[in-house]
């Protein structure tokens, strides 16, 4: 069978940080915040989770005082992500049938 | 594991809502519209009045009375119609729990106000040097160029609507003694007919 089930996206924040990320070159941790209505430490702790793994990359910087944090997919969790999707239409093909 | 369905689903809605700024208002394009066509019919009274509504007129523009009136005109429905679309749509966002100010609809904005202050600003620079013939046309294809750049960042219909404007546009740079008439039918009618459309299809 084409593709595969990724365990790091089979939390549900994780999934979707990952499909903001595959639509936007770059998110900031706020912007993250107000669209998913998680807790900071819920969000903290799952994207540091794909950060290890390898799927993200944090950038961070200053505006004036504040600290920014941008995320962004690497490659690998493009590719990654582009394989969870591949699992989960061929899985929906195969029902069908 | 979440049925497969219901996972992509919830992906693809993550990317629009990230990447889009779908609270735009079609009421609010509505009375833009309105307010368009009612700036129009006054300055068809004022410039043509009691003749049809195309044709040389710019001799009337030479006085300054009339000029100045135009002027005004254009910036009451210029602030009317981006202040209706501001307010309708931020009242939406916050209907549907959604964000006004987020990275999609401050891409949206630029995308659009980029190309439409740069066609203010030109049309001023022709008002300016007294080359009245071209404004319809400038103001229409800036316009036009502005929605198609920005149809990336919210609902797809309002590319058709740039094309609209875009091609009114051209038509009166190319006769552009049916300046106004393209005008009034770009920026009123098109957004009377666009604002409906999305109005019925998104927000009922």
């Amino acid at each position: 069978m084409k593709g595969n089930y990724d365990k790091a996206f089979e939390n549900i924040v994780r999934l979707r940080v990952m499909s903001v990320l595959m639509a936007n070159e770059q998110y900031d941790f706020n912007g993250f915040k107000e669209l998913m209505e998680v807790t900071d430490g819920n969000l903290s702790s799952h994207l540091r989770t794909l950060e290890k793994q390898g799927y993200v990359e944090v950038e961070k910087s200053f505006v004036g005082r504040k600290p920014q944090s941008n995320y962004s997919a690497t490659t690998a969790g493009k590719v990654a992500f582009q394989n969870h999707l591949n699992y989960l239409e061929n899985l929906i093909n195969q029902n069908k049938i | 594991m979440r049925k497969p369905e219901k996972e992509l689903a919830e992906i693809k809605a993550m990317m629009e809502r990230s990447s889009r700024f779908l609270s735009l208002s079609g009421l609010s394009g509505v009375l833009a519209g309105i307010y368009a066509l009612i700036g129009a019919g006054l300055v068809y009274y004022w410039i043509y009045f009691p003749s049809s509504p195309w044709g040389e007129g710019v001799e009337s523009l030479k006085s300054s009375v009339i000029f100045q009136r135009l002027l005004i005109v254009a910036f009451v429905v210029l602030v009317l119609a981006i202040g209706t679309a501001g307010l309708l749509s931020q009242k939406r966002s916050s209907k549907t729990a959604n964000q006004f100010w987020s990275p999609a609809s401050k891409r949206f904005m630029k995308a659009l106000f980029i190309p439409v202050v740069s066609g203010g600003l030109f049309a001023f620079s022709l008002m300016h040097e007294g080359q009245f013939e071209l404004i319809a046309a400038a103001t229409l294809v800036f316009y036009g160029l502005g929605l198609i750049n920005a149809s990336h960042f919210t609902l797809n219909d309002i590319k058709n609507l740039g094309f609209g404007q875009l091609i009114l546009g051209l038509i009166a740079a190319f006769f552009p003694a049916y300046g106004l008439l393209c005008w009034a039918l770009g920026f009123g009618v098109l957004h009377v007919i666009y604002g409906a459309m999305m109005y019925y299809k998104y927000e009922r």
